[in-house]
């Protein structure tokens, strides 16, 4: 469904601005990641809307706005299918992308998604449910090897795709300064 | 004199300086328009200076010439926060004259300077303790008394810090603003506006505080802010939700409450995934009469009287062909560029810029909007720009260009308008272009 797949795509290029602007000179701009999570959580909207009026309903669909302000479709910028989003470094492979968190922040961080100290309700509660492959328009979050390192497989998210993207707190994701 | 922008007006080439180093960050005239100020991504602030006329090139006005380079802010690193703070210049603003030497504000995220501009063409000579090189003669052998006296030197132009106001700004710094009293300025960030004594850096007002309680109810940034030219109670500030909130002064310490607040309805047509980015103001500027103000968003500039919140009584578009192109624009990040606007010196014009390296003006009372492009093949002495125009529709016209074909990397997002006179200063992503108004 094309909706579906542009939120999808819009959400998995939002995540990615969202991991390179940590490492950005000058440290993270407030304006823009308020911008990025106000377009994440119209994404994650209509993603999750439309999911929701997928299943019971077969192909049924009913975005609840619509993406592009184009009158005719030939005018409207084709996307190209979703590439491999570029892998974001990680520390931990159970980093769960919904709930990006800014460890690196100074003293004055008033909301810091802290992993070391999350409570054991909260891990436990990402690391049940189906062991699916993660949503595939998310990014492939593999622990870079050192040389000489092997890989052992783990899933790569423990939760449903559906189930991540409902508890992908967007406010979180406004960094802490 | 000033003129408006009639069909048989034509802007024409004055001029090209090209500025090797660091991407032009601001560009602003002072009050005569004698001296352009330019700031760059490193920090530097190169000031140029408007030739005297010449007799005898009565249709040229006088070119501008470096008069003033200088480093302005240095990178710094904030330990506690292990954040680098760049040097590039956010802002630069003029003070009024009020004696032979110059001063500027400039800021970059965290902190503002006071500059002195001062020419030197003179020195003390003759000394009786000091030789001409500054070493110190022996007293024994002095035996007469003569009074040092000036003799002229090369013109020397020196910039030196007077001011350096910090450590007031959590966030980053987007705008500072001189009041019209010539005592006191504002500076503002993404959450808080401060306001300053000219002559006081270790104490700030905090007039404006839009930070949540819990940062996480945060829905919208303070984006520009300006006070207004002739009224030195009132200042405004714009929100990346398309809002611009009016404050007076004397209403209370803490302006959070506003005075007037100017927001127009949302076209519920125009909705999509990134409607809320392209509603963020980027930039808001008094008209010189103080009767009218301008924002830009994304896609169009709007002219609001100040008497009336409920909507703009102009809008402009300044490249509505890029609608349809939103998603590619975040992908690429150019959704996120911020676009400067300005007004000419009898506030007929209004100036933006585009992509491709264009710029656009709308001459609000003949109606009529006009594409320029800043480039080399213009830069032919006195040769007049040609008009240029996108296709939008599906025949692209001869002399046309097509949306697709736009470069996205040539963005002008700087432009200056001489106070007084027809004279633009247009910056691309390094280069900076002196264009006037050809007189007939």
């Amino acid at each position: 469904m094309e909706v579906n797949i542009e939120a999808r795509r819009i959400l998995a290029v939002s995540i990615s601005k969202l991991y390179a602007s940590r490492t950005q000179r000058g440290g993270l701009r407030l304006h823009r990641s308020l911008l990025l999570s106000l377009v994440m959580r119209s994404a994650r909207d209509i993603y999750h809307s439309s999911r929701e009026s997928e299943g019971p309903n077969g192909a049924q669909s009913a975005p609840e706005e619509p993406m592009d302000t184009s009158s005719s479709p030939g005018e409207q910028t084709r996307l190209p299918e979703p590439q491999p989003e570029p892998q974001p470094v990680l520390n931990s492979t159970e980093t769960a992308p919904e709930e990006p968190d800014n460890t690196e922040d100074g003293c004055d961080s008033e909301i810091i998604e802290d992993k070391e100290n999350l409570s054991p309700a909260k891990q436990s509660r990402k690391r049940r449910g189906k062991a699916s492959a993660a949503p595939d328009f998310l990014p492939s979050k593999r622990a870079r090897l050192e040389p000489g390192e092997e890989r052992y497989e783990v899933p790569l998210c423990s939760c449903r795709a559906g189930e991540s993207l409902t508890t992908l707190s967007l406010n979180r994701v406004i960094p802490a300064f | 004199g000033v003129h408006g922008l009639k069909t048989q007006h034509s802007i024409s080439f004055l001029q090209f300086l090209l500025l090797t180093a660091d991407i032009i960050s601001t560009v602003e005239f002072n009050q005569s328009g004698e001296l352009l100020a330019t700031g760059d991504k490193g920090g530097r602030v190169v000031i140029f200076q408007q030739e005297q006329e010449s007799k005898n090139k009565l249709q040229c006005r006088g070119e501008y010439n470096v008069y003033s380079t200088f480093q302005s802010h240095e990178p710094e690193f904030d330990y506690l926060k292990s954040l680098e703070i760049e040097e590039k210049i956010n802002k630069i603003r003029w003070l009024p004259q009020k004696n032979a030497a110059h001063f500027l504000l400039s800021t970059n995220d965290k902190t503002i300077k006071l500059w002195k501009i001062s020419e030197r063409d003179k020195r003390p000579e003759g000394y009786n303790l000091k030789e001409e090189d500054g070493r110190y003669r022996d007293p024994n052998t002095v035996t007469t008394l003569r009074v040092p006296v000036f003799r002229p030197m090369d013109l020397m132009v020196e910039a030196s810090p007077r001011r350096v106001f910090a450590n007031a700004h959590t966030y980053h710094i987007n705008s500072i603003s001189v009041n019209s009293d010539c005592e006191t300025y504002l500076s503002a960030d993404d959450l808080r506006v401060n306001l300053w004594h000219l002559e006081i850096t270790d104490r700030s007002f905090n007039i404006v505080d839009i930070k949540p309680a819990n940062m996480e109810d945060l829905t919208e940034v303070i984006t520009a802010a300006e006070f207004h030219p002739n009224q030195c109670n009132t200042f405004v500030y714009s929100s990346s939700k398309g809002t611009i909130r009016l404050c007076d002064m004397r209403a209370a310490a803490l302006c959070d409450s506003h005075a007037k607040l100017f927001e127009e309805p949302e076209d519920p047509n125009n909705r999509s995934f990134f409607s809320e980015i392209i509603s963020s103001i980027s930039d808001v500027k008094f008209s010189h009469s103080g009767r009218y103000m301008m924002t830009r968003d994304y896609l169009s500039v709007k002219i609001w009287d100040l008497n009336m919140e409920s909507r703009p009584v102009e809008t402009y578009q300044v490249h509505e062909y890029l609608r349809s192109k939103l998603c590619s624009l975040y992908e690429n990040d150019c959704i996120f560029d911020k676009f400067e606007c300005c007004w000419n010196g009898n506030d007929s014009v209004v100036m933006t810029g585009s992509y491709n390296n264009f710029f656009r003006m709308f001459d609000r009372g003949y109606q009529q909007d006009m594409t320029l492009e800043a480039s080399r093949e213009n830069s032919k002495l006195r040769s007049v720009l040609k008009p240029r125009k996108v296709s939008t529709g599906g025949k692209r016209k001869k002399d046309e260009i097509s949306v697709d074909s736009l470069d996205f990397n040539k963005k002008i997002l700087h432009t200056a308008w001489h106070p007084l006179d027809n004279i633009i200063a247009v910056a691309t992503t390094n280069n900076l272009y002196i264009f006037q108004d050809k007189l007939n």
